[in-house]
């Protein structure tokens, strides 16, 4: 007893995965709501549309119309409170073309059960994650990004968990679980334990990070390939973006993963009446739920599937770069030890604070010309470069963040004076603060992004000073600055992901992800451009300052 | 100084006028470290509804403020963002003025006690001079308007702007030397609401010292002067409740108001210690709680005037804070007041012990609050325990700060009485330790 023991389910599934092979135009939305309506849900649907800032040049959209549609299985003896979602991301080609097959078989099966207790709301949503964000803002009546939508005529109570389903090939050989979410939230261990649990029952293999764990914990290979594994996970967290369409499901406090298919060249050989056995028994494990997810950790880092780093193992590595900051910084208090700034003369700050207050104000300004501009000049750019818009405002993004590089020979002519010894030892010390809360605020949200960002800024922080031999400090700088070090994560994830890519791929490889980093802030309210681009870029300008203070 | 006062009111009026219009007001009118249940302005713009449609404000539990302020807003709800800037400007001018004449004061009773030649020979540079003392008014005045934590709490229109204003111009009329102002101003605050009674006690003790009446039990100007003061403070009380009466036919606001500050109904985490603790309390030991954590706030007072019964000043600095950190619903608008004086006693920088760690705390904490809050609410990954960690911080702080200047201004009297360089009986160098 179980999902397709039925031959006659078996066979309606396989003719439905044989239809859905043949290749779409876009979504076929009435052929979607017919099938949905033939299998006993409520259909209904929901148009949005939205107008990226700059085209997109990895998807290749810029205006984008769409509808989401999604049917209700309701709970046929439980009241409507709860509900749970079963999605499959519907793009034309070939890269996702059996789950929409999937979730209708499955639909039908689940309408013939009796012991659902939630209702089941299975989502087709079009254009991925910008179909997601429209439906989810519907459902829960916000609308924080300015994408324009129809509202939503059926709903199902609140949502208690959520999964994604990827599948590209009716034969797999692993699944893929994927759990990094926007701005590097993570669902509760609980579900990634859940489904790897049941994994293990049904024997089929799943994998994280697209690597499968070994038994040998001991060896050396076993080791590296747990720290690999752990560091693809702390670069995805730390890129801010949904691996998955879960991944925006995580913000309204719904858990939420996404599960991949993956047919490469394995032994043993799944297929999708097994896969669907799995998903049935994830949903009844969710179906009986009392409460929400929320007895396992939320912030924890994964090497392999049945191994986890609690948050207790991990702060205090980043704890202790953040003690690093603090003790430079009451160094410098001790250092300065004088008693009360500018009584002397005749105004009411003595010129220590103005000379101070001139980089700190000039360094936040150049971050939000770098947050505001390259959107706003990319007209201007067309006009008069031979690029195109995406380019415009990747390659406007990297000029201001070079064009900084040249500040702190100006800044001191603002001022009629020269620093002084003192003006510097003030101006590291608000520094060094500033980036220790800084620092401190983005862990406790991200932790993958503040502790590269920790690692990299850390010793430059520590260290700088007028004194310091300037040629070669500033090429250190410079190597360890927030872009450089996101150039060198690009040629490291591609490392660890057993793809090694040449100079110029990375290369355009790091224009792609800066497009995709402005856009996601701009799509799903990503934090980590405005993070860099308003608050880290200025404080390490203002470092850059103090090198460089005459 | 004129010219400098106005330039400031300029730049603070522009940055709040901006700060209005921009996207930030909404979102800073639901933040509770800035508006509390008693100040909110949502809450003010309720009553008002409710009052217009005929019902008493402080039906449905929701409005806490008194009947003279909805009245005020009935008038000039069309005007509320100007009606805020200028309470901030009232605040600042009043504390500038106030300032003013209290360092004239202090200069005055220096010249005196150096013609007098009480102070001991090596302390001559703890003595302040004009010179150092002339851009201080201006300084407090900046503190005020410039602090992030005036502008957040005005731009979230919050009622607190306008008990500060009240209290600032208390401590302008009560440094003039005006009994009668002062008593009425602080009937007013206490009016709004409760804890600046404990107010009455410095204000007493410097009206006594501007008059020169030395403070005896034993002598009967003492009683007199202060049984006029406490019969001008308690008739205006009476007139001003009596007053609120007669605007709104019914003695209701008393527990609404009154009712609500003492009894703490409403558990809104916010910056306060009293939430958490009263979310965990079983129902039995409640009454027990409340009356030892309200006695907390007034029960600073005696000790406080024995010891600084000579400078009643510092004493009203003290109390403001005191008040600030114990009340049942502190908001950041009540901690800009108290630190508006703190270039008063700048003066006492050198003697200061912590003042990196409590600077840092501050500042960690004022960036932690809306990170944990959004952990909690939105994420879901934290829990209450994670905000109120950083609630006692950030109050371990603000007692830390109090506590340092405290134990600055004693040591720098103990300096001026007993010498700078001390020396112990068999003349080794001794420290001051504040027991």
């Amino acid at each position: 007893m179980g999902l397709l023991s039925d031959p006659n389910r078996r066979r309606a599934l396989t003719n439905l995965l044989t239809r859905l092979n043949t290749p779409l135009w876009g979504m076929p939305v009435d052929w979607l709501v017919k099938a949905m309506q033939a299998r006993g849900l409520e259909v209904f649907t929901q148009s949005f549309s939205r107008t990226l800032p700059f085209p997109d040049e990895n998807k290749e959209r810029y205006m984008v119309h769409g509808t989401n549609v999604y049917g209700i299985l309701r709970a046929p003896r439980a009241p409507r409170t709860e509900a749970l979602v079963l999605s499959a991301p519907c793009t034309p080609g070939s890269s996702n073309n059996q789950a929409v097959g999937l979730l209708l078989g499955l639909a039908q099966y689940f309408r013939g059960q009796m012991y659902w207790a939630k209702d089941i709301i299975f989502l087709v949503n079009e254009h991925d994650l910008i179909g997601m964000q429209a439906w989810l803002e519907g459902y829960h009546h916000t609308n924080t990004t300015g994408m324009s939508w129809t509202p939503l005529e059926g709903r199902g109570g609140s949502i208690q968990a959520a999964l994604s389903l990827e599948l590209s090939s009716d034969i797999i050989t692993s699944l893929d679980l994927v759990l990094e979410g926007l701005n590097g939230q993570l669902p509760n261990l609980d579900l990634a334990n859940l489904f790897y649990a049941f994994c293990q029952k049904i024997g089929v293999l799943c994998t994280i990070q697209g690597k499968l764990q070994r038994n040998d914990w001991d060896s050396a290979a076993g080791y590296s390939q747990a720290v690999q594994t752990m560091l693809l996970m702390v670069l995805k967290q730390a890129s801010g973006r949904p691996w998955g369409d879960h991944g925006l499901f995580l913000r309204y406090h719904i858990e939420a993963a996404s599960i991949r298919g993956i047919n490469s060249f394995r032994q043993y050989k799944t297929d999708l009446t097994t896969v669907g056995k799995l998903l049935e028994g994830m949903f009844r494990k969710l179906n009986n739920l009392l409460e929400r997810l929320h007895q396992s950790y939320f912030f924890y880092l994964l090497p392999s599937l049945s191994r986890f780093v609690s948050i207790g193992y991990y702060m205090p590595a980043f704890g202790l770069l953040a003690a690093i900051l603090l003790l430079r910084a009451l160094d410098l208090w001790v250092q300065l030890g004088s008693p009360a700034p500018g009584t002397e003369d005749g105004l009411p700050f003595g010129p220590g604070v103005l000379s101070v207050l001139t980089p700190l104000i000039i360094s936040h300004l150049t971050g939000v010309a770098l947050y505001t501009l390259p959107i706003m000049a990319q007209q201007t750019a067309v006009e008069h470069f031979p690029v195109s818009e995406t380019e415009a405002v990747v390659l406007t993004a990297i000029a201001i963040y070079t064009a900084g590089l040249a500040l702190p020979h100006n800044t001191h002519r603002v001022l009629s004076g020269e620093g002084t010894e003192e003006g510097w030892r003030v101006l590291k010390l608000i520094a060094i603060f500033y980036m220790a809360v800084l620092l401190g605020c983005t862990a406790l949200i991200n932790f993958s992004l503040g502790f590269i960002l920790a690692l990299t800024l850390v010793p430059v922080a520590a260290f700088i000073t007028p004194h310091v031999p300037r040629v070669l400090s500033a090429l250190v700088m410079v190597l360890l600055s927030p872009g450089s070090t996101l150039l060198f994560s690009i040629f490291v994830y591609q490392e660890l992901q057993e793809a090694p890519i040449t100079l110029l791929e990375g290369w355009n490889l790091f224009l792609s992800v800066i497009s995709q980093g402005i856009l996601d802030h701009n799509l799903y309210g990503s934090l980590v451009y405005p993070l860099i681009s308003l608050l880290v870029y200025p404080c390490w300008l203002l470092l850059w300052n103090i090198l460089f203070w005459k | 100084m004129a010219a400098p006062l106005t330039l400031v009111l300029i730049v603070a009026v522009t940055i709040r006028a901006v700060l209005f219009s921009s996207s930030l007001a909404e979102p800073l009118m639901e933040r509770v470290e800035v508006v509390s249940p008693l100040n909110a302005w949502k809450r003010v713009v309720e009553g008002l509804a409710l009052l217009d449609l005929g019902a008493s404000p402080y039906s449905g539990d929701v409005f806490h403020e008194t009947p003279l302020i909805i009245y005020l807003f009935h008038f000039v709800i069309d005007y509320a963002d100007i009606v805020f800037m200028i309470a901030d400007g009232i605040t600042a001018v009043a504390l500038y003025l106030a300032v003013q004449d209290y360092n004239k004061t202090v200069f005055r009773k220096q010249k005196y006690a150096l013609e007098a030649d009480r102070y001991p020979h090596d302390c001559l540079e703890l003595i302040r001079t004009p010179k150092e003392m002339y851009y201080i008014p201006l300084k407090v005045a900046l503190f005020y308007l410039l602090n992030p934590f005036t502008i957040f709490s005005c731009v979230a229109k919050s009622t607190c702007g306008l008990n500060n204003a009240v209290i600032a111009l208390f401590i302008l009329s009560t440094i003039k030397g005006s009994a009668f102002l002062s008593a009425v101003f602080l009937a007013l605050a206490t009016y709004q609401s409760i804890y600046p009674l404990t107010l009455f006690a410095p204000a007493l003790l410097f009206l006594l010292q501007r008059l020169y009446i030395p403070v005896n039990f034993y002598r009967p100007s003492f009683w007199l002067f202060t049984l006029q003061y406490a019969v001008m403070y308690l008739g205006s009380l009476c007139v001003i409740v009596c007053l609120s009466f007669f605007l709104l036919s019914s003695w209701d606001f008393i527990p609404s108001v009154y009712g609500f500050i003492l009894s703490v109904p409403d558990l809104t985490p916010n910056i306060g210690l009293f939430w958490y603790f009263f979310a965990e309390m079983f129902e039995h030991f409640r009454f027990f709680f409340i009356c030892v954590f309200q006695i907390n706030v007034f029960f600073y007072t005696i000790p406080l005037s024995i010891k600084l019964k000579e400078h009643p000043v510092f004493l009203i600095f003290m109390q403001i804070a005191i008040i600030s950190i114990f009340k049942s619903y502190p908001t950041v608008g009540d901690i800009s007041l108290y630190m508006a004086f703190l270039p008063v006693w700048s003066h006492l920088y050198r003697f200061l012990r912590n003042i990196f760690l409590v600077s840092c705390v501050m500042l960690a904490c004022s960036a932690l609050f809306p990170v944990l809050w959004h952990l909690w609410i939105y994420a879901g990954s934290a829990n209450s325990n994670f905000y109120y960690a950083i609630t006692l911080l950030f109050n371990v702080g603000q007692i830390l700060l109090v506590s340092d200047y405290f134990y600055a201004f004693l040591r720098r009297e103990h300096h001026l009485t007993h010498g700078l360089y001390l020396k112990r009986k068999d003349g080794s160098e001794a420290t001051l330790v504040l027991k």
